[in-house]
């Protein structure tokens, strides 16, 4: 019914004692999501909202609560230390939401943790939400800073670089009755944990999937990459957007990772390659569930 | 984070990679006692060059018709007169645009005898999330240009960022850029230091074009980095107290360096269609959504995650500080943000600001209701709208009319 987390999927947070962290914390636990630990380290024994467990460490708290993902919250100059210590504990996932960690960090991070069993998504992303079956789709897994309300339990998975853009997405899909098995943040950074396309092959994989949206921006070729994966091999229809089709080369765009240099990374070529795939492409963000709905 | 070409060459120094003797100065006068001193070691030649962080440096023109921002002096003197020239005069280049750039700072370095260029490049492969160098037996010239009409003179080589570059892995490239005999080593060494420095310093890009054989005085030769742009991940400078005191505002946009103050993500382009936006993704798309329908953007800005009223008060001034702007548009996706403070903000902000400009308001998301009943009863002139297509519609036919 989902990829990554289901509903009943055992979350806890690194850096939950954050004002950030501790927001977005309470917000899951009110969305229902089984947020079951916190981890920060020196607090241990204390409790979040009277009711969350902390840590002072994240394997003493999968130990204890039995969490299979995290959601990460530290700040910049400790997050790379926070991901490699939720990767040796041997979650199954972990979402990076921190904004502005050094690329240098996540370049060592990547090469770290190749080959091991965890799937890492972000960092500076909103995280990835599997809508529940409740009022404004209560009930379900929210990992990150997404609004839960906007979601709604369906068949079409959602994959995108941008926060803001993604909501947009997702608020067309609900407005026009689809709901979703999963939305993913991949994040604006340019080291990213997970692609465009390795969340593609998961949509793919996943039987209660029908179609996918992808949404991708200027800089990298991960675009490209994945609607050459697609023409080849998926079997449901994409519909999908790229934002940037207006930005000057060389600047970059509010994400680390939005960035026209020497000539590659165009909104041209992603858009190029997406339509040569035959993925429906969306004229304006207004139209991305439309464009779905054309092909589905 | 870009640096200047003098800047660059002091990390690279300081990661063992040679580089011409050289200082940079501010006025004509250090600009001569600089050059008395190079001339003095025996130097035969002196190279005065501009500091901006624009290219096509050697073939700009300056506003009033000074050609040239490069020069090659053979006397103190010649040097004094041409830095006189250079220095607080606004030189036009391929990269600047007609607005031009002002010259604050000179470098000024020995002239070395140049036998042979090369390009060397490091960079982030963002496909295998790995360092990369790039060296092409071209340098010299546009490595954009080598890479369509002569690819094969392009290496590149991607580094284990747990390894680091070993020293085998150096030596090939330097074989591979043609070098041979102790230049072998020595091109190995400087490599190494380039690549060093992209690491220590948290580069993202690490530039030498033209990376030289030079011949010494004496005529033996050497590796040297004759030309070198660094620009620094801004995300790292809190670790790299030094390489943050490079900043130079006089190169930055000054609306940018002011949205900045205020944590706004602002680029100013050329259109009349204003934006401000939460999210980059989203504000990128409302650009696009602009220019489809007939507008041109006048700027990027995202306003972040929560979007204060002293945020978006900020975000009107530095708008309306540009003079090209004919209609403003407003699109917020309050996902997690109440709407209504976002309407009372931009209501709060109109008011204090006396925009009289057109104002295209889209709020979505929560609390949307109360957040249009408070746009709608300001008393405000505004135009709402439902959807981004809607609200870019109605704003490029504001800013036409």
């Amino acid at each position: 019914m989902a990829i990554l987390v289901k509903p009943d999927t055992k979350v806890l947070v690194q850096g939950i004692t954050g004002s950030f962290g501790g927001r977005h914390s309470k917000l899951s636990l009110e969305y229902g999501t089984q947020v079951v630990a916190g981890v920060t380290p020196g607090k241990a024994g204390q409790k979040f909202e009277d009711t969350v467990p902390i840590f002072d460490g994240v394997a003493e708290a999968v130990k204890e609560t039995s969490a299979t993902a995290s959601a990460i919250f530290v700040p910049p100059p400790f997050a790379a230390d926070a991901i490699l210590e939720a990767v040796d504990a041997g979650l199954e996932l972990v979402v990076a939401i921190t904004e502005g960690i050094p690329v240098r960090d996540m370049i060592e991070v990547k090469a770290a943790i190749k080959g091991s069993a965890t799937r890492l998504i972000g960092p500076n992303c909103p995280g990835v939400v599997t809508p529940g079956t409740g009022k404004d789709s209560h009930g379900g897994c929210r990992i990150g800073i997404a609004p839960g309300y906007i979601h709604k339990a369906g068949d079409i998975g959602v994959v995108s670089r941008s926060g803001t853009l993604t909501y947009e997405a997702v608020w067309q899909l609900t407005c026009n009755g689809l709901g979703q098995s999963t939305c993913v943040g991949i994040g604006g950074d340019p080291v990213p944990g997970s692609t465009h396309l390795d969340i593609i092959k998961l949509f793919n994989d996943d039987p209660d999937t029908r179609g996918i949206i992808m949404i991708g921006e200027i800089g990298g070729s991960a675009e490209e990459e994945a609607a050459e994966w697609i023409k080849e091999n998926c079997k449901k229809p994409v519909a999908g957007f790229i934002a940037g089709t207006t930005a000057p080369p060389g600047r970059r765009m509010g994400h680390a990772g939005a960035i026209i240099s020497g000539g590659k990374g165009t909104a041209e070529a992603k858009i190029a390659a997406m339509e040569d795939a035959g993925i429906s492409v969306a004229e304006t963000p207004s139209q991305m569930a439309e464009a779905l709905i054309k092909v589905l | 984070m870009n640096l200047h070409e003098y800047q660059a060459k002091q990390l690279l120094a300081r990661h063992g990679v040679e580089v011409p003797g050289g200082q940079p100065c501010t006025t004509a006068d250090e600009a001569r006692s600089i050059a008395e001193g190079l001339f003095a070691a025996g130097q035969e030649m002196v190279v005065l060059k501009i500091q901006i962080h624009s290219g096509g440096r050697g073939k700009g023109v300056f506003k009033d018709g000074f050609k040239g921002g490069v020069h090659l002096c053979k006397s103190a003197d010649d040097v004094h007169e041409k830095a006189k020239a250079m220095l607080g005069n606004t030189i036009v280049t391929k990269q600047t645009g007609e607005a031009g750039r002002q010259v604050h700072t000179l470098l000024v370095a020995s002239g070395e005898k140049i036998v042979d260029e090369f390009y060397l490049a490091v960079l982030l492969n963002r496909e295998t999330s790995q360092p990369l160098i790039m060296a092409s037996r071209e340098g010299g010239v546009d490595i954009e240009e080598v890479a369509e009409t002569n690819p094969d003179a392009i290496v590149k080589l991607n580094v284990d960022p747990l390894l680091g570059l070993q020293p085998f892995q150096a030596r090939n490239l330097a074989k591979a850029l043609g070098l041979s005999g102790k230049l072998i080593h020595s091109g190995a060494k400087l490599i190494a230091g380039v690549y060093k420095t992209w690491w220590e310093c948290d580069a993202s890009m690490v530039e030498i074009n033209p990376l030289c054989i030079v011949e010494n005085p004496d005529g033996s030769q050497k590796i040297a980095a004759v030309d070198a742009k660094i620009s620094v991940d801004a995300n790292a400078l809190y670790r790299h107290k030094d390489i943050a005191g490079m900043r130079d505002l006089n190169e930055e946009a000054a609306l940018e360096v002011e949205a900045s103050k205020f944590d706004l993500n602002y680029i100013k382009l050329d259109g009349s269609v204003a934006c401000l936006v939460n999210g980059a993704g989203l504000a990128m798309a409302t650009m696009d959504a602009i220019k489809h329908y007939g507008g041109d953007p006048a700027n990027f800005l995202d306003v972040g995650g929560s979007a204060s009223t002293e945020q978006v008060t900020a975000a009107f001034q530095i708008i309306l500080k540009d003079p090209n702007v004919k209609a403003i548009l407003v699109n917020i996706f309050g996902g997690i943000m109440n709407c209504n403070t976002i309407a009372e903000g931009v209501v709060a902000a109109v008011k204090e600001t006396h925009l009289t400009l057109p104002l295209v308001v889209r709020l979505e998301g929560n609390n949307v209701e109360a957040g249009d009943s408070t746009l709608a009863n300001s008393g405000l002139s505004l135009i709402t709208a439902d959807s981004m297509a809607e609200a870019a519609q109605k704003v490029v036919a504001e800013a036409a009319a």
